[in-house]
């Protein structure tokens, strides 16, 4: 028998797996951002999980909007990594210090 | 309904495993399509809990929109990753420390005291023949949620400007239209018309 609390052990080990993606690729833009998408995911997850359990559609009417932003979110996202390859050949964080005092 | 529970957990599995491979693989090629892989499971899993429109709009928007963007920039860079993996061993105790206190504050919030269990919020009964999830959502999303919605469009108009303002640059030397000077054109700039005797074609 699946209970809520079966979905939202799901959405809350993503979560966890991606702050760890975040600790250990600390260095790689690209990978960052991804984790920020797993993330999204696990949080969009507790929102259906609820949505369902609770009868009530404005859970998924939330991931909807999660979605859009998350979509807008990761085109300029990535248009900021081009961008900032395209400067300075690296997307390594560790030598993005220019503002450093 | 043991069925249930096996799709459940069988792409529970898949899903977790394909989010460990993501943050673990050496090329971030791969880490994109575990990742493509994580979304389908997800999808998987939201259909079961009967959330049929988000499952597929996550597959469409997600898979076919999102993470094809993510393989064309992690494609198109050139990248050294031997200096973006450095530290990776160095933190790994430290990340595996983080992780495993994460989930065991989340797993007592969630499972102590039972209070997401069948009492507070029992198994939902499986929706009535002819229910349409995307009919619901249509109907809650165009009537209560109407002003976000459109913000959302706003949203998303901002970030197409802002991604091409972001990447647009202008090389020297390109061959460029001018719709401009295009459109107001006049007949007397391009057009001379000449009066000329009619040609009598014996000679030759």
């Amino acid at each position: 028998m699946l209970t809520l609390a079966h979905f939202l052990t799901l959405g809350a080990l993503l979560f966890v797996l991606a702050v760890t993606g975040i600790f250990l690729n600390r260095k790689n833009v690209i990978i960052l951002l991804m984790c920020i998408e797993l993330m999204l995911l696990s949080v969009n997850m507790n929102f259906v999980a609820f949505s369902r359990f609770l009868g009530n559609l404005d859970g998924q009417v939330f991931v909807f909007f999660i979605l859009t932003v998350a979509a807008a979110e990761a085109a300029i996202g990535l248009a900021i990594l081009v961008v900032l390859f395209r400067n300075r050949q690296t997307i390594n964080v560790a030598e993005l210090d220019d503002l450093k005092g | 309904m043991p069925i249930y529970e096996i799709v459940f957990y069988a792409f529970s599995l898949v899903m977790l495993g394909a989010a460990v491979a993501v943050i673990t693989v050496r090329n971030p090629v791969y880490a994109a399509l575990f990742l493509v892989l994580a979304f389908f499971s997800a999808s998987a899993i939201w259909m079961l809990l009967e959330v049929e429109f988000l499952a597929i709009i996550l597959i469409l928007v997600y898979v076919g929109a999102v993470m094809v963007l993510f393989l064309f920039v992690v494609m198109m860079l050139d990248i050294n990753l031997e200096p973006l993996r450095a530290g990776f061993a160095r933190y790994l105790p430290a990340g595996i420390l983080v992780a495993l206190l994460m989930a065991a504050e989340f797993l007592i919030v969630i499972w102590a005291k039972g209070r997401f269990d069948t009492g507070a919020f029992p198994i939902p009964e499986p929706n009535p023949d002819g229910y349409s999830n995307t009919r619901a959502l249509g109907e809650w999303l165009y009537t209560q949620h109407v002003l976000a919605f459109e913000v959302a469009g706003v949203i998303l108009l901002v970030a197409i400007i802002a991604a091409v303002a972001l990447t647009l640059r202008h090389r020297s030397g390109a061959h460029r239209q001018n719709p401009s000077l295009q459109v107001r054109v006049r007949k007397d700039e391009r057009v001379r018309l000449v009066k000329m005797k009619p040609e009598t074609g014996q000679e030759g």
